[in-house]
């Protein structure tokens, strides 16, 4: 096989070369023949190609994205922004998390166990990158009708896929979600979540700089993993030769990460670390054009050097390679003894590709040829940028038009909220979250099924300052809402995430997001697109939380079906004493049960409406985000006064759901009256800006009061107490058949 | 007196071992860490193996695990009465170095399995649980893939008449034979169980049970008494 080299190319310009096969349009091409000024190597078309994917640079996103920025609330606490591997907010006592949710969607489909395992392991390296100890995730998963056959081929794959790779990580899976529709039967969701911790003053970022510097490339050898994957997998339709693309999944190996997260952090104790960069998509590729193009501007790498796990592989595929558990990093020559040692006692191989130069260039050689030159930039920053043509679906007018009003309302509520609590949407899911490990490292304070994860920040980083805080997670989405309308379903996605990370207790701070969407080349997909990242941007805006990262994964569609939009957004959040956590639902009896929020006939994309009569149209519950702001706030100083015994998130399924969730926390049951005259929409509107909360009888006062003051509404509902879920009037179910029907959905799908 | 010295070993791939010395300091003693390569026990009191996958569990659960240069040291120490816990895959590497009888294999289920499992002490004759009362009932938390322990019939009717049996669970969660969730050698110094007592120390995280605080304050209660 002949060896095509910058020399080569230049001799034969006319040679035809297989850009279309990789997905590269004719002016693409086009554009990196001008920037060379001769036509591209195959090593750097293999470059440009998977750093111009959809995937890697964003082409078709980045217009709308830039929202995230313009938009942007201001914020002390933001210390890392978008455009690193992961954003970093100050959380107070010299104290930063690193956050981030990132899609595995495509991989899940073709290979359920391997594609959500190395989901969990990129985004845990991201997070490492950043100079952080990783220290939990959260999964927020979408799959099929739990029903249809291919999910029961999907989901058990999928969980057990997240189960092994976390557990085997020792990271806590401290919360996320689990939803099903029959939108997503071809194309499963899996966005995974990862948090880190750092102090303030150990922020790493992904640059090069310092002519002299040595490149390392360390963690896992390199095989023939995900040859393709970035540009191919992650980024085009497949419709039936996912068959023939199963090899380009990648395989991971989570002993070996964890070794590497290890390494990492001994790595940054010791100070012998420049820059830093994790090897995901488009591997070797992208970490050394994003790292030389961020420092100094050059780079001199020797191909030959990489370890191979196949000494079979072309310089063209070690390009591509997406082997899992590797990172690159800059390191001085002074420091380079001390962190060969480090890596040694870990057993993790650590080799010197290259070093950094100030030629701005990034030059590659394959057997003393040279067979890259190019200017790093070019394909890391400068991809190509599209205005995609947007269109409001044909149907969608008509859609908003079929309200839920001409549904017939049910006679039986009890029926109904014990229909509802059976579905697979509301019913327990033990079944997959008793496969994560969500104790280990000791510091977990709220896992599932609370509202938001929640974990004490412990004497993980040398040096750190003692502190008493704690950090909430919680990810929402709600496709239904944003097929709906996709402004508003973002903003609900947000509304609800920030409204679990406060009814812990939690201050919410930030925001992670992952883009869900169909393809970008349906300007009705763009659309939804567009609306969703407007939507999410103004409310970020209102609510003072800014996006600090995350992920647009398109594509997620089967021939020219697309799934629901479905924006998922992460929010994380700070309580100040974690002692003063909030648990979740009925924690006593004898406690006065108070709905906080207003209740409006909102059924449009409700599980009421879905569950019951298979409708899905209308409009969603209206986003009142000032309201949102305002019961936050109630809720956060009621915490911090210890008025509250127990709370909980009103969203799906309504006050309903919320009530006989509450009493399945501990086993507590409640009498209560309804507020309002409509028994129905009492119990099953979806309206957001809601939460349930308990308190002493004697601490009612200072909650209303509170309320008042923040001008949200307020009712007493009744008491807790008993075995069973007594609505005055309305229906009474003892706790042990809610608990039957809650706890059956999954196993009897799933065994 | 100075403090009761614990060490608290660590593999590659040990995951539990920060929640281990916490536990141990939270009892009171100190918490030594132990490097699995080192050939060096830094003359501790007594041994915690945590859980994890040590060595990615490759092979088999514990099996590598029990080579390394620290198990050279560990196994005679132990023969001779040095106190040693394992938990999870401490319990499996325990068993995969003969100080501990039996084995422990894929779960019933074939899920790995998170959730607090209710327990019965059945014995308080051991250097463990001296804190406990026989037949009392806890709460511990587990979390494996590979708990059910076996062992041949004779092992199991002897495990059963020397009162060797420490821990039992109520409610079977993986198929253990005898439902057996943990078990000590003869002379009720090496204590292996698959649940996790360092996940149960503390009111704020971790399972809704201080039941593991016992394993703890019964061993440093010895080490002080000795």
């Amino acid at each position: 096989m002949t060896l095509d080299t910058v020399g080569r190319a230049g001799q034969t310009p006319d040679e035809r070369q297989p850009y279309a096969e990789l997905g590269m349009k004719e002016d693409e091409y086009q554009r990196v023949r001008e920037i060379l000024g001769r036509r591209p190597t195959s090593s750097e078309l293999a470059i440009y190609s998977v750093m111009w994917s959809e995937h890697c640079s964003y082409k078709s996103s980045k217009v709308h994205l830039r929202q995230f920025g313009t938009k942007a609330p201001h914020s002390d606490a933001l210390l890392v922004g978008m455009g690193e591997n992961a954003g970093v907010v100050d959380i107070g006592d010299g104290w930063a998390a690193t956050f981030k949710i990132e899609s595995h969607n495509h991989p899940s489909y073709v290979e359920p166990h391997q594609g959500a395992a190395t989901g969990v392991g990129g985004i845990v390296r991201d997070i490492m990158s950043m100079g952080a100890r990783p220290v939990a995730v959260m999964d927020a998963l979408r799959f099929g009708g739990a029903d249809q056959p291919d999910t029961r081929r999907v989901l058990p794959g999928v969980v057990e896929g997240i189960s092994h790779y976390g557990n085997c990580l020792g990271l806590p899976n401290i919360g996320g979600e689990v939803a099903f529709d029959p939108c997503y039967i071809g194309n499963p969701l899996v966005n995974a979540l990862c948090v880190g911790l750092l102090r303030k003053d150990q922020i790493k970022l992904a640059t090069a700089p310092g002519p002299g510097n040595k490149v390392v490339l360390f963690g896992a050898r390199t095989g023939a993993d995900g040859i393709g994957g970035a540009s191919v997998l992650a980024s085009a339709t497949f419709e039936d030769e996912s068959q023939a693309k199963r090899p380009a999944v990648q395989v991971g190996d989570p002993f070996m990460e964890k070794l590497l997260i290890e390494c990492c952090l001994e790595l940054y104790q010791a100070d012998v670390v420049v820059g830093i960069q994790d090897l995901g998509a488009a591997g070797v590729s992208c970490a050394t054009t994003e790292l030389a193009a961020k420092g100094t501007g050059g780079m001199r790498v020797d191909l030959n050097l990489v370890p191979l796990r196949d000494p079979t592989l072309r310089p063209e595929e070690i390009l591509m390679s997406e082997s899992q558990e590797r990172m690159m990093a800059v390191v001085t020559p002074d420091d380079i003894p001390a962190f060969m040692a480090i890596c040694e006692k870990w057993d993790v191989p650590a080799t010197v590709i290259g070093e950094v130069t100030d030629t701005g260039r990034l030059v590659m050689t394959w057997d003393g040829e040279v067979i890259v030159d190019i200017p790093p930039g070019t394909a890391a920053d400068e991809g190509p940028v599209y205005e995609r043509p947007l269109r409001e679906p044909a149907g969608q007018a008509a859609l908003n038009a079929d309200g839920p009003e001409r549904l017939p309302r049910p006679v039986d509520l009890r029926e109904t909220l014990l229909t509802l609590l059976g579905s697979p949407n509301l019913g327990s899911k033990e079944w997959v979250t008793s496969q994560y490990d969500r104790y280990v490292r000791g510091n977990t304070v709220l896992a599932q099924p609370a509202d938001a994860g929640m974990l004490r920040i412990s004497e993980v980083m040398p040096g750190a300052q003692e502190t008493t805080r704690g950090i909430a997670l919680a990810t929402d989405g709600n496709g239904r809402y944003a097929k709906l309308d996709p402004y508003t379903g973002a903003q609900l996605a947000l509304a609800e995430a920030y409204r679990n990370v406060a009814v812990t207790g939690a201050r919410p701070l930030a925001v992670t997001n992952c883009l869900n969407f169909g393809s970008p080349e349906d300007p009705e997909v763009m659309w939804q697109f567009g609306e969703a990242v407007r939507g999410l941007a103004d409310a970020c805006k209102t609510l003072g939380v800014p996006v600090t990262g995350g992920n647009v994964s398109f594509y997620n569609q089967t021939g020219s079906t697309a799934i629901h939009p479905t924006p998922v957004v992460g929010v994380l959040g700070v309580i100040d004493d974690v002692a003063r956590r909030v648990r979740s639902g009925f924690t006593a009896p004898g406690l006065r049960v108070v709905l906080l929020g207003e209740t409006r006939e909102e059924l449009g994309g409700s599980e009421w409406a879905h569950v019951l009569h298979g409708h899905l149209g209308g409009l969603p519950p209206e986003a009142d985000l000032p309201a949102e702001r305002a019961l936050a706030s109630v809720l956060v100083a009621a915490a911090a006064d210890g008025l509250l015994e127990g709370s909980h998130d009103l969203s799906d399924g309504g006050l309903a759901v919320g009530l006989a969730e509450a009493c399945l926390a501990l086993g507590v049951g409640c009498s209560v009256a309804l507020p309002g005259q409509d028994a129905f929409v009492g119990l099953f509107s979806e309206s957001a800006a809601r939460a349930l909360v308990c308190v002493r009888p004697e601490a009612f006062d200072a909650l209303a009061e509170l309320c008042l003051r923040h001008e949200v509404p307020c009712y007493g509902l009744g008491t807790t107490g008993g075995d069973a879920l007594a609505v005055e009037g309305v229906l009474e179910i003892s706790v042990e058949e809610l608990r039957a029907a809650h706890t059956g959905a999954l196993p009897a799908i799933f065994g | 007196m100075s403090a009761a010295r614990v060490g608290v070993v660590t593999f590659p791939g040990t995951l539990d071992d920060q929640d281990a010395a916490r536990a141990v300091r939270l009892a009171g003693a100190l918490a030594v860490p132990l490097w699995h390569a080192d050939h060096d026990l830094k003359g501790v009191d007594a041994v915690f193996l945590p859980g994890g996958f040590s060595y990615g569990d490759y092979l088999r659960c514990g099996a590598i695990s029990r080579f390394a240069p620290l198990m050279g040291e560990l196994i005679p120490a132990a023969r001779a009465g040095l106190p040693v816990l394992g938990t999870c895959n401490g319990f499996q590497i325990l068993c995969e170095a003969h100080l501990l009888p039996g084995a422990l294999t894929r779960n019933e289920g074939l899920h790995y399995i998170c959730r607090d499992q209710r327990l019965r002490v059945e014995t308080a004759a051991t250097a463990w649980t001296t804190e406990f009362a026989a037949g009392q009932e806890i709460v511990l938390p587990i979390k494996h893939g590979e708990g059910r322990y076996v062992a041949d019939a004779a092992t199991l009717e002897e495990l059963e008449r020397e009162g060797r049996v420490v821990f039992r669970y109520l409610g079977n969660p993986n198929g253990s034979l005898n439902d057996i969730a943990g078990i000590t050698n003869e002379s009720g110094t090496v204590v292996g169980l698959m649940p996790h007592p360092e996940h149960a120390v503390e009111d704020l995280t971790g399972a809704p049970s201080v039941d593991g605080r016992g394993l703890f304050t019964s061993i440093l209660k010895r080490l002080v008494n000795a």
